[in-house]
């Protein structure tokens, strides 16, 4: 059971997507999970033959849990690895959080789609009967459900709402208590980018059109390069740099709680590439069907609050990353060009980060760099 | 399309976007925004379904047309929606 999050503990198994004797290649899809943070697929992080399932669809078990064995695709016999097991957890240097998810002790008898239906219901299966004397089916959970409905409370969805809020506490909390965070901002003169858009998005049809939030985007990955070690995460008792630079997006959830994916390989993609990837992130965290990887990956996190009127948000870094750069909203204010007051666009940028890893000289060079970059749009 | 389909249609496609607001308290001359918590991505996904629904092509410059219920309607009926 990989960790997904930093304060994860335990997830429940909610199918398998692979049988015994599937072939399956890195980035597969092998099994959907419940978590804090709703149903997540499962990836493989090495190709080989899904030899045995070890857990149960129906069973929560604890993080770092084998779930099932791949034998690896080498051709002599070589040994078989766990299956989707975790990168590297961060080791919490501090009490270890209580448990988020607890879950049934026992393993529960239940069609995977009727845990899957359980799911999107809001209906805990542990408190269905099986109406036809084995398995729960499909057909017990939708009664289950049309009760409930009819009752005044819906008390699994508050449940969950209260175990989200309970995850983020725990996270942040552990920011707070481990990370001496730093913090700086500057703001931005969007006057280029904003034209460079307007001008860009009257060439493309709907669906193609960018919005300003993937320019600030693209332009903290290619910063990134230039200050690589806000780009860390932290193992242990030391940073450990990341060649690769997946930033993840604060992305708000209806009806509370957020979640902060990651979009992988963000320096190397074109803006309109990273614009549909952003959209289909957006949908997918609102609606279920984050991938382990996009919750496992991120390097560095946005996030922005400008949609609510904010002009600036100073974020508090996730654990184990060592950074996070927030945008509020997009002001018009008079602003000094050339030696005359003009009305321009502006952002204000900030920086919030880990004094363990970079000092406030290089948090300035870093923000220099995305506004330089925003000022050259087409260059993104 | 007459004005009333194009509302139901506007409305159909304000629930997919926006899935747990009540519609039916929905006030038709005050925006989206100030009634519904919903974000630019949200607006985008919103003019993408109405433009493949109703074969209404839609400049950016227009968005701010389309803030409000009864504005979205002048504007489709205007724009020759089908």
């Amino acid at each position: 059971m990989p960790i997904l999050t930093a304060d994860m503990s335990a997830g429940t198994l909610v199918e398998w997507r692979k049988k015994p004797g599937d072939a399956l290649e890195r980035g597969d899809i092998v099994a959907l999970v419940e978590t804090d943070k709703g149903l997540i697929d499962i990836e493989v992080f090495t190709p080989g033959v899904l030899e045995k399932i070890v857990v149960q669809p129906g069973a929560t078990v604890p993080t770092g849990t084998v779930l099932a064995i791949i034998r690896d695709a080498a051709p002599t016999g070589a040994p078989p690895v766990a299956a989707a097991a975790a990168p590297p957890a961060p080791s919490p240097v501090g009490p270890a959080p209580a448990p988020v998810a607890p879950g049934p002790a026992g393993r529960l008898r239940i069609s995977p789609l009727a845990r899957k239906l359980a799911a999107e219901l809001g209906v805990d299966p542990a408190t269905v009967r099986a109406t036809g004397g084995g398995a729960i089916r499909r057909e017990d959970i939708e009664r289950a459900a049309a009760a409930r409905a009819a009752a005044p409370e819906q008390q699994p969805r508050a449940d969950r709402s209260a175990r989200l809020r309970q995850a983020i506490g725990a996270a942040m909390a552990r920011s707070k208590r481990e990370i001496p965070h730093y913090y700086l901002a500057t703001t931005i003169d969007m006057h280029s980018a904003m034209t460079w858009l307007t001008e860009e998005n009257l060439k493309c049809s709907v669906p193609d059109r960018l919005l300003y939030g993937v320019l600030f985007i693209k332009a903290v990955a290619l910063a990134l390069k230039e200050v690589p070690e806000l780009n860390s995460v932290w193992r242990g008792s030391e940073p450990v740099r990341s060649e690769a630079i997946h930033v993840g997006v604060a992305i708000s959830l209806r009806g509370g709680g957020l979640v902060a994916p990651a979009l992988h390989d963000t320096a190397g993609q074109s803006l309109r590439d990273l614009m549909r990837q952003f959209r289909d992130l957006v949908q997918r965290a609102r609606s279920g069907g984050l991938r382990s990887s996009e919750l496992s990956d991120p390097t560095i996190t946005i996030t922005s609050l400008g949609q609510q009127g904010v002009e600036t948000v100073f974020g508090v870094i996730f654990p184990p990353q060592v950074a996070i750069v927030g945008f509020g909203k997009l002001v018009e204010r008079p602003w000094a060009v050339a030696g005359q007051v003009v009305a321009r666009p502006l952002v204000t940028a900030t920086l919030s980060a880990d004094h363990r890893v970079s000092d406030g000289h290089r948090g300035g060079l870093f923000l220099a760099a995305v506004d330089r970059l925003l000022q050259a749009p087409a260059l993104l | 399309m007459t004005r009333d389909e194009i509302r139901a249609t506007v409305l159909r496609t304000l629930g997919e976007i926006a899935p747990e607001a009540d519609l039916s308290a929905l006030e038709s001359a005050v925006s989206f925004r100030d009634q519904l918590d919903v974000d630019s991505m949200d607006l985008l996904n919103f003019v993408i379904a109405l433009h493949a629904t109703l074969h209404v092509d839609i400049p950016e410059a227009d968005y701010p047309k389309l803030a409000t219920l009864d504005g979205c309607v002048d504007y489709l009926a205007a724009a020759g929606a089908r």
